[in-house]
């Protein structure tokens, strides 16, 4: 799993790679909770676009930065989820949490 | 009716966290042979990783145990996957399917069941306190015009 993370006026843009499974997320979490401590973003984006399998890990990374985020007062989007992720975020109704775009 | 199994593989590894992605490529390698879709193997990899992680999570908290996977495939073109520790057991299985529910902390979204549930066709939990669980699942592979 990697994550590459750009930030430009406290606007941080995380970019994943790889598999996002409990093995992963842990990794992914840590280097969040590490850029978000030190960025304190009014706005996070998550690029999905590169992960090539998640289960119910991803939805716990997206649950947590998102929580983050509202306790910063700021918004979050997530972007270019591919389709088997997808269906794994439907089927928890993570969409009535989450901003797809 | 129940059908005849015509093939079946069994693994055993220690609940460590690599073994997630080894147990769901030896789950879609097993059941490729049903010639499925892409997005059935896709579920079949998902669900599988939803109940290896939980052993490796929730059974084996504070110790490295034994996880095993068994795969059949059926004449009726389905494929039955039973993952088993011998950890710590569930108190109470219906709490534990319920979503959102989890032992794991903010680590853990608690959706692993529902996931389970949503992407296989049949679900089965049984677990003992003390002695470990087993989880059962199956999913139906759509037979394609011109298949094998």
């Amino acid at each position: 799993m990697a994550v590459s993370c750009m930030s430009a006026r406290r606007e941080l843009t995380v970019a994943l790679t790889g598999e996002l499974d409990h093995h992963g997320a842990k990794q992914v979490m840590q280097e969040l909770d590490k850029r978000m401590d030190w960025e304190l973003p009014r706005r996070l984006s998550i690029d999905m676009g590169g992960v090539t399998f998640m289960d119910s890990s991803g939805i716990a990374v997206l649950l947590r930065a998102h929580r983050r985020m509202a306790q910063l007062q700021g918004s979050m989007t997530v972007s270019n989820v591919p389709p088997q992720a997808l269906r794994v975020f439907q089927a928890a109704g993570l969409h009535r949490v989450i901003d797809f775009v | 009716m129940r059908t005849k199994a015509c093939n079946y593989v069994s693994v055993d590894f220690p609940s460590r966290s690599s073994n997630e992605g080894f147990a769901r490529t030896v789950a879609a390698c097993f059941a490729a042979q049903l010639d499925p879709t892409l997005e059935e193997v896709n579920d079949i990899k998902t669900a599988v990783s939803e109940a290896v992680t939980n052993a490796i999570v929730h059974a084996y908290p504070d110790t490295i145990g034994k996880v095993s996977m068994k795969l059949r495939l059926y004449e009726d073109n389905s494929v039955e996957i039973v993952v088993r520790d011998w950890g710590v057991g569930i108190a109470d299985v219906e709490q534990a399917r319920q979503p959102m529910y989890t032992t794991g902390g903010e680590e853990r979204a608690g959706m692993g069941f529902t996931i389970m549930e949503s992407f296989m066709d049949k679900l089965r939990l049984r677990s003992t306190p003390g002695k470990g669980t087993t989880v059962t699942m199956r999913r139906c592979i759509s037979r394609r015009a011109g298949g094998r």
